[in-house]
C-alpha cells in the first residue's frame, strides 16, 4: 500500500469514526454530569466500609481488587518481557566505549548533573516510601510511590556511573522483589481463601480511626506489595535499556 | 450541552493514529502509540466529572460532600504505570529489529518480511 493511498484510506475511516462519534455524543450526559450511580454509591460507603479515606485506592486495591491484580501481572509480563526481549545474542559482548577509541574518553557527566541528582536521592527515596504507604490516605498508592522509588535509583546512575547504578540494583536482586510483590499481591488475596472467604476480601483488622496510616486492613498491605512490584520492575527496565546502550555503544 | 473534553479525545486519538500510519521511524511510531493511549485518560476522566464536585478523598472534607468518580481514576491510574511497562517492552522489541535488520523504517521492515 501505498502511503499515499495509506493516508486516504486513514481519512475515510476517521471521517466515520468522527460521524459514529458525534451521533454517540449525542446520546451522552454532557461534561460534569455525571449520571452515577456506581461511583456515587462508592464514594459514600467506601469509607465505611474499608475505613480508607483515599477512595481511588480502596476502588484499586478492594473493590477491583482482582483487576488490579491482572493490571499487576500485565506489568510483571512486560518487564519480563523486556528482560527477555534484550537478553545477550550470539556475537554481542559487552565493551566499554573507551576500548573503541584510544585516547577517547566519553564525555562525563556534568558536575551540576552530578549534584542535583545525588541531591535528590535521598528524598525520592522518602517521597516514594510516603507514597507506597499512603494508598489508604491520600492520593498515593502503590503505583505511583513504585516509579518514584525507581526513580531514586535511576538518579544513582545520573549521579554516578552505570556500574555504580548496578552495585545499587543488581539484577538478582531486583528480579526477586519483583517477584515478591507480584507474588504478595496474589498471597494477599489467596489468604482469603485459605481461610474460607471469597478471593481478595479484606481480612485484616481495619482500625478505628478512618484514614490513619494503621487503617483499611489489606489496602494498605496490598499497595505495599504493588509499590515494590512496579518499583522493581521499572529499575529492571530501566537498568536492561542502559544494558543495551552500552552494549551497542561497545559494538559501533 | 457540554461536549468540548469528548472533542479533545476524539481529537487526540485521530492525531495519534494519524502518526502511526504514516510513520517512517519505529521509535515515532511508538510515541504516536503513546499519544492514542492517552486519549483514554481524557476520556476516562472526563465521563466520571461532575461539576463542582472534590476529589474522591475525605480525608479532611465529610463522606457526603459530592466527589467525582472514583473507579475511573483508579483505571486511569493503573493504565498510566502498565502503559509505560508496555512502551519499554516496544522500545525493546524496536532496538532488536534495529539490530537484525539495520533500519527502524516499519515500511522497510514489511518489505523485508515479504
Amino acid at each position: 500500500m501505498t502511503p499515499r493511498l495509506r493516508r486516504w484510506v486513514f481519512l475515510a475511516g476517521m471521517a466515520g469514526l468522527a460521524a459514529f462519534y458525534l451521533w454517540g455524543l449525542h446520546g451522552l450526559p454532557g461534561f460534569g454530569r455525571y449520571p452515577g450511580p456506581y461511583g456515587d454509591v462508592i464514594n459514600r460507603i467506601a469509607v465505611g466500609q474499608t475505613n480508607a479515606t483515599g477512595v481511588v485506592s480502596a476502588v484499586n486495591f478492594e473493590y477491583r481488587g482482582f483487576d488490579t491484580l491482572g493490571e499487576e501481572f500485565i506489568l510483571f509480563a512486560a518487564a519480563t518481557g523486556v528482560a527477555v526481549v534484550l537478553r545477550r545474542l550470539r556475537g554481542e559482548r559487552e565493551r566499554s566505549a573507551t576500548d573503541e577509541a584510544a585516547g577517547r574518553d566519553v564525555p562525563p557527566t556534568s558536575d551540576a548533573v552530578r549534584q542535583v541528582a545525588l541531591i535528590l536521592t535521598g528524598p525520592m527515596l522518602v517521597v516514594g516510601w510516603y507514597l507506597a504507604s499512603h494508598a489508604q490516605t491520600s492520593p498515593s498508592g502503590g503505583f505511583q510511590g513504585g516509579v518514584v522509588l525507581a526513580t531514586a535509583f535511576v538518579l544513582i546512575y545520573l549521579a554516578g556511573r552505570f556500574l555504580a547504578f548496578e552495585r545499587f540494583s543488581p539484577v538478582d536482586v531486583t528480579d526477586a522483589v519483583e517477584a515478591v510483590g507480584a507474588a504478595g499481591f496474589a498471597a494477599v488475596g489467596l489468604a482469603a481463601v485459605a481461610m474460607g472467604l471469597p478471593l481478595l476480601t479484606n481480612f485484616l483488622g481495619l482500625g478505628t480511626v478512618p484514614g490513619a496510616v494503621s487503617s483499611s486492613g489489606t489496602i494498605a498491605l496490598i499497595s505495599f506489595f504493588v509499590g515494590l512490584e512496579v518499583a522493581a520492575a521499572f529499575v529492571l527496565i530501566v537498568s536492561e535499556l542502559l544494558d543495551q546502550a552500552l552494549l551497542l555503544r561497545g559494538s559501533r | 450541552m457540554h461536549i468540548f473534553p469528548f472533542i479533545v479525545v476524539v481529537w487526540i486519538l485521530a492525531v495519534g493514529l494519524y502518526g502511526v500510519v504514516t510513520s517512517r521511524h519505529l521509535m515515532h511510531l511508538i510515541m504516536c502509540l503513546i499519544v492514542v493511549q492517552s486519549s483514554t485518560y481524557v476520556l476516562l476522566l472526563a465521563v466520571g466529572y461532575k461539576t463542582g464536585a472534590v476529589a474522591p478523598y475525605f480525608y479532611d472534607v465529610p463522606v457526603h460532600t459530592p466527589a467525582v468518580d472514583p473507579v475511573v481514576q483508579a483505571l486511569a491510574l493503573t493504565d498510566v504505570v502498565v502503559e509505560a511497562a508496555v512502551t519499554a517492552l516496544l522500545l525493546a522489541f524496536a532496538i532488536q529489529a534495529h539490530k537484525r535488520f539495520g533500519t527502524l523504517d516499519p515500511q522497510q521492515l514489511v518489505q523485508l518480511k515479504g
